[in-house]
C-alpha cells in the first residue's frame, strides 16, 4: 500500500484511534447520545484534525524544538476556535447541544497526537491524508455509537422516530441506560471485541 | 539556528500574530450571523409557547420573524415597580447578561426555587389575538408570556410560561434549556406532560376575582393529579424524579410571587383598561 493510501485508511480500522489507541474516548461518551450532535462532532474533528496536521506540518522545519508542543497547541486552539464560530453561526441549536465539548477538541488527545506524531515527520500532503484518515477512524466509532445509543435510547434517528416509544403511546420501552454515559462505553467496548476478533493482531499481550 | 533565543522569540510572536488574525478575523466576521441566530432561538421558544409554532417542524428564519413580529409584542417590565419599562431598547436587552451583571441584577437570598439573581428588568411577551399591522395597530392581547428560571436536579431549568389575560389561567409551560436525567427529570420535555399545563390555575378558581387570592397554588405533585376540573391547581409528577418536579413548582412559585412577576401582575390587573392604552403610546412594539 503506498503511503497517502495507508495514512488515510489505516486508522480507519488498522489503527483506530478510539479503538486501538484508546484516545479521546471523554467527548465521545459526551455527544453521542443523538446521531445529529455525533456527525457533527465528528465533521469538526476531522476539520480541526486535517487542519491542524497540514498546518504543523508546512512549518514543521522551522519550528523551534523547545517550543514545538506549546507551537502545535496554539494552532489546534484557534482552529478550535475557528470552528466553534462557525457552528454557532451555521448551525446554531446543534452548536447549543455540543457546547463545551467543541472547545474540548483543543484537549482531545487524538489532534495532539497525530500533530506530535505524525505531521511533524511527514510531509503536507501525507498529514492531511493521516488527518482525515484519523479523523474518521474517530467519526466512524462515534457515529456507530451514536446510532445504538439514540436508536435504542429514544427510538428515534436524527430526531425521526423509528421505535415509538411508551410515552408517547407507542410500544418500545428506552432503554434508559443507552442515554447516560456508560452506555458508550459498553458499546465502545463490544466494538473494540469486534474488532480485536477480526484483527487478532490488534490483540495487546497482557 | 532554531535553538536561538532571538528565533524563537520571533518564531512565537509570528505564530501568535497570525493565529490570533484568523481568530478574530472569523469572531468578527461571523458576528452578525451568530446575533441573528440567538434572536431567532428566542423567538422560536416563545412561538413554541405562545402554541403558534408545533415543536420539531422546521420555518424558514424569515417565517419565524415574520409570524413573531405580527403576532408577538415585546415589553420590558421593571421587576420592582411592576411598571412597563418603555426607556430602554428592547433590541440591544439581554436578559441573560442583565442578570450576571451587578449593576442590572439583584442578589436573592437562598430560596427553594434556586434563583441566585434577578434582573431588575425582565422582557415579557404579548401574545395577539389577530395577526397585527404594521404600524402596531390591531392589537389585541390573548395571552401573556412569562420568562422562568430555576434549580432541577442537575441543573437549572430554563423556559416560559404561557398565562391567558387574567394571570390565572396557563396556557402552557415549555423549558428550551436544562440537563435534567434523560427519560426522569429530562420528561419535562415531554409532549403528554406538557398537554397536562394548559387550563390549570395559578392562584384561585376560575374566574375568581384577584382580591381573594392567596399565592400561587399551582404545583406539580407526586403521583397523578387527575383532570383540570378534579385538581385545577395541580400538575402530575414526574416519576422518578421528585426534585425535578419540586423543582418546576418553587420555580414558578418565585416568578409569579412578590420577588418575581408579582408586582408586575398586580400593577397590570389592577390597572387593565387603561393599560394598554399606555402601552401602545410606549412605542416600541416589537
Amino acid at each position: 500500500m503506498s503511503q497517502s493510501k495507508q495514512a488515510l485508511l489505516d486508522p480507519l480500522f488498522d489503527n483506530n484511534p478510539i479503538a486501538l489507541q484508546v484516545l479521546g474516548i471523554c467527548s465521545a461518551l459526551a455527544v453521542t447520545t443523538k446521531m445529529e450532535t455525533s456527525c457533527v462532532m465528528a465533521l469538526a474533528v476531522v476539520a480541526v484534525l486535517t487542519l491542524s496536521n497540514l498546518s504543523v506540518s508546512l512549518i514543521r522545519n522551522y519550528i523551534p524544538p523547545s517550543i514545538r508542543i506549546i507551537v502545535q497547541l496554539t494552532i489546534i486552539a484557534s482552529l478550535v476556535i475557528v470552528t466553534d464560530q462557525i457552528l454557532k453561526a451555521f448551525v446554531y441549536e446543534i452548536s447549543k447541544q455540543l457546547s463545551v465539548f467543541v472547545g474540548l477538541i483543543i484537549t482531545n488527545c487524538i489532534v495532539m497526537g497525530r500533530a506530535e506524531a505524525y505531521a511533524m515527520q511527514n510531509s503536507p500532503g501525507h498529514s492531511l491524508l493521516d488527518g482525515v484518515g484519523n479523523g474518521l477512524g474517530y467519526g466512524l466509532v462515534i457515529i456507530i455509537v451514536g446510532f445504538f445509543r439514540e436508536l435504542l435510547g429514544s427510538g428515534t434517528l436524527f430526531g425521526v422516530e423509528i421505535l415509538a416509544p411508551v410515552t408517547t403511546g407507542g410500544w418500545y420501552q428506552p432503554n434508559g441506560l443507552m442515554v447516560l454515559a456508560p452506555a458508550a462505553f459498553f458499546l465502545i467496548g463490544g466494538f473494540i471485541w469486534i474488532l480485536r476478533t477480526y484483527k487478532p493482531e490488534q490483540v495487546t499481550e497482557d | 539556528m532554531q535553538s536561538k533565543v532571538g528565533y524563537i522569540i520571533g518564531f512565537s510572536v509570528a505564530i501568535c500574530l497570525v493565529c490570533s488574525v484568523i481568530v478574530s478575523g472569523s469572531a468578527v466576521g461571523l458576528k452578525e450571523r451568530q446575533e441573528t441566530n440567538k434572536v431567532l432561538d428566542r423567538q422560536k421558544k416563545v412561538l413554541m409557547v405562545a402554541g403558534l409554532m408545533e415543536e420539531g417542524v422546521k420555518l424558514a428564519p424569515a417565517d419565524v420573524d415574520a409570524l413573531f413580529n405580527s403576532r408577538i409584542r415585546s415589553i420590558l417590565v421593571d421587576l420592582k415597580s411592576g411598571e412597563v419599562d418603555t426607556t430602554t431598547d428592547l433590541s440591544t436587552f439581554d436578559q441573560a447578561k442583565a442578570t450576571k451583571d451587578p449593576e442590572q441584577s439583584e442578589a436573592m437570598e437562598k430560596n427553594r426555587a434556586g434563583v441566585g439573581r434577578v434582573p431588575h428588568k425582565a422582557l415579557v411577551y404579548q401574545l395577539s389575538k389577530e395577526a397585527m399591522k404594521e404600524d402596531g395597530t390591531g392589537f389585541e392581547l390573548e395571552a401573556w408570556i412569562l420568562p422562568v428560571s430555576g434549580r432541577g436536579l442537575w441543573s437549572t431549568l430554563y423556559g416560559y410560561i404561557s398565562l391567558a389575560t387574567d394571570f390565572n389561567e396557563i396556557r402552557g409551560l415549555i423549558f428550551y434549556q436544562h440537563a435534567e436525567t434523560p427519560g426522569l427529570g429530562g420528561e419535562v420535555d415531554n409532549k403528554l406532560w406538557k398537554a397536562k399545563w394548559p387550563g390549570r390555575l395559578v392562584f384561585g378558581p376560575k374566574g375568581s376575582e384577584p382580591t381573594s387570592w392567596d399565592g400561587v397554588k399551582v404545583a406539580v405533585i407526586k403521583g397523578q393529579a387527575g383532570t383540570v376540573e378534579e385538581a385545577p391547581h395541580n400538575v402530575d409528577g414526574l416519576s422518578g424524579a421528585t426534585i425535578t418536579s419540586n423543582g418546576v413548582t418553587y420555580l414558578l412559585r418565585f416568578w409569579l410571587s412578590e420577588n418575581g412577576f408579582g408586582p408586575f401582575i398586580k400593577n397590570s390587573l389592577s390597572s387593565q383598561g387603561t393599560e394598554t392604552a399606555a402601552l401602545q403610546a410606549g412605542g416600541d412594539v416589537r
